[in-house]
């Protein structure tokens, strides 16, 4: 699968490591003298400061009063933060709108049958398991270009016409298996008592799904959409492939990286990354919270 | 990650599995649609690689044949992009894997006592995934152009040569597709090295063997699942990228990979069957690849 797409993957990762496993406990450090112990912070730091240069200048170049292209540094303004959309006609924009509804339905779709496969695959026997793991693993270990030209070929030899539609169809493709290993971590961990007790207590199957059963899974659901959207927003080489005239925000990029990408692409790309490092760092700090509150009361 | 998921999933205690009619009605909108727009496209693929141009057609316009040659021209005409898509992926893999692994064994091992550095350090390795992948890739177009303080600076200590260029060679493409794929190597080396029992490295330590030697014989063992998934998560998407190499990135004429000639021959001189018949090509490559590193490495139960 694609590179930036399994990126999501960690985004489904963090929200389920709260499964706390009894780790081994770190014992006592052997001392190191001199060098030695230095050597692996430093190499640590320098590591992440290179990991960090690409999204410092995305973010500084946001800033650049740039006129057509925006590679020479040429002053500092706040304007393309204030008129994002008034580029070439709003295209920035309208790539970006595009991209957020893609994201929003292939990640409803995505979600609803994942979690359903998932369900199925923890809690059911049924035949044919094996051939079902694997056609559920064999889109994570396609590379993109195969998705993208093979539903090309398909939709070619139906002849279908390349539209939102298209993109959809082939974003949802891609982010169900990652869907159904994020949510089946979640049920796996589910105490089947708690829903037995929903039936000792005369709850209908559907009172016990939805009362009991779906608000547990809930942090694995959502942490599922979260990865989808994440997949489907930054996904450039299956969407190219099947996106006709429409245009995305990274096929935007990508057309437009021949003649140069206008500052307001950093812009919205700066804003997302703003957007979603608050989120991942308020649940990572309201998780923490939580599970402090947790080792107060046990 | 995905793969490591996998793998741990099914290890849990479950309550005995029911067989119900619900399965099926679970199962059958999902599995569904993966056969409707998953394999059912790799079939057509694999029926469009065999296509003959149609006799009076226009260009862009085949009919259904069993035409094997299409194979035989495209690997007679890009076998060096076959080569080059499997070399760069294959050095960027390594490269990948000798940068994460100090990461992943700070993170997992050296700041497992103390959580608020550990997630902060976590965050972080997956900041880029939070920018554009392809704005990524075009800043470091620009930080490391023939323009740039970087390589002006290099040129003037006299460790480049003055009329070199960084972008448009092999190794801009390299560098590219490693620092993209950074990240997908060093979290499941994370998560396996975060579970990693120190007690074993103590032991070995108490046996009289040198650091050296129980990174080798113990540390590396253990962590193979993380190192086994890590290295395809990098090497599949790398192998099958094409934005890195492209000429508008970092790439130049002379370092097309696969996924640049497969777009290419679909989407602008529309040769659908050259296209699909190297896609055919990359994904048995590949499976047949992962299949046997899969089983040497000793990790069988990752599928």
């Amino acid at each position: 699968m694609s590179g930036e797409g399994q990126a999501g993957a960690v985004l489904g990762g963090l929200a389920e490591s709260e499964q706390l496993e009894q780790r081994p406990q770190p014992t006592r450090d052997r001392p190191r003298r001199g060098l030695g112990r230095w050597l692996l912070p430093t190499y640590v730091t320098i590591a992440f400061a290179f990991l960090m240069i690409p999204i410092v200048y995305t973010f500084v170049f946001s800033f650049n009063d740039s006129v057509k292209s925006n590679i020479a540094w040429r002053g500092f303004t706040f304007d393309k933060w204030l008129n994002v959309c008034n580029v070439e006609g709003g295209a920035v924009c309208q790539a970006f709108g595009n991209s957020i509804v893609i994201g929003l339905v292939a990640t409803v779709l995505a979600t609803t049958l994942g979690t359903m496969i998932a369900i199925a695959l923890v809690r059911y026997r049924f035949r044919a398991r094996s051939a079902i793991s694997l056609l559920l693993f064999l889109p994570m270990a396609t590379p993109e270009v195969v998705l993208g030209a093979g539903l090309a070929a398909q939709f070619l030899a139906v002849g279908v016409p390349k539209d939102m539609v298209t993109i959809i169809l082939a974003h949802t493709m891609f982010c169900i298996s990652f869907v159904v290993v994020t949510v089946k971590a979640r049920v796996a961990s589910l105490d089947p008592a708690l829903e037995e007790a929903g039936r000792d207590l005369y709850g209908s199957p559907s009172q016990v799904f939805w009362r009991v059963t779906f608000p547990l899974l809930l942090p694995g659901i959502l942490a599922a959409a979260l990865l989808s959207f994440a997949l489907s927003f930054d996904d450039f080489i299956i969407t190219n492939f099947n996106s006709g005239s429409v245009s995305t925000f990274p096929k935007y990029i990508y057309i437009s990286a021949a003649r140069g990408i206008p500052a307001e692409a950093n812009v919205i790309a700066s804003a997302v990354f703003l957007f979603a490092m608050i989120l991942v760092i308020t649940v990572q700090v309201s998780r923490a919270a939580r599970e402090k509150r947790l080792a107060k009361l046990g | 990650m995905a793969f490591a998921a996998f793998a741990t999933a099914e290890a849990q205690p479950q309550a005995p599995r029911k067989r119900s009619a619900i399965a099926l009605v679970l199962l059958a909108p999902g599995i569904a649609y993966l056969v409707l727009f998953f394999l059912t496209p790799l079939v057509s693929l694999l029926l469009t690689s065999l296509q003959v141009q149609s006799e009076f057609g226009d260009i862009g316009e085949f009919d259904y044949a069993f035409n094997w040659q299409n194979y035989v021209d495209v690997v007679t005409s890009y076998w060096p992009h076959i080569l080059r898509s499997f070399g760069y992926a294959l050095v960027a893999t390594v490269l990948a894997l000798v940068i994460s692994y100090p990461i992943a064994y700070f993170i997992g091992v050296k700041a497992r006592s103390k959580p608020l550095l550990q997630g902060i350090l976590l965050v972080l390795v997956i900041a880029p995934f939070f920018i554009s992948f392809l704005l990524r890739t075009l800043a470091w177009k620009q930080v490391l152009s023939d323009e740039s303080f970087i390589i002006t600076s290099l040129k003037a200590l006299s460790l480049m040569a003055p009329d070199a260029h960084f972008t448009g060679t092999p190794f801009a493409v390299i560098f590219g597709l490693t620092y993209n794929f950074i990240p997908f190597m060093t979290l499941p080396l994370y998560t396996t090295l975060e579970r990693l029992d120190l007690r074993y490295l103590e032991a070995g330590g108490d046996l009289y063997a040198s650091p050296a030697t129980v990174f080798r014989k113990v540390t590396v063992p253990l962590s193979m699942p993380g190192i086994v998934a890590g290295t395809l998560l990098t090497f599949i998407p790398a192998a099958g990228d094409y934005v890195n190499a492209s000429r508008d990135f970092l790439g130049g004429p002379g370092t097309q990979m696969m996924g640049n000639v497969i777009e290419a021959n679909f989407l602008v001189l529309l040769n659908y069957p050259a296209a699909a018949a190297l896609s055919i090509i990359l994904m048995a490559a590949i499976l047949i690849l992962v299949g046997i590193y899969v089983k040497r490495s000793g990790t069988e139960d990752l599928l």
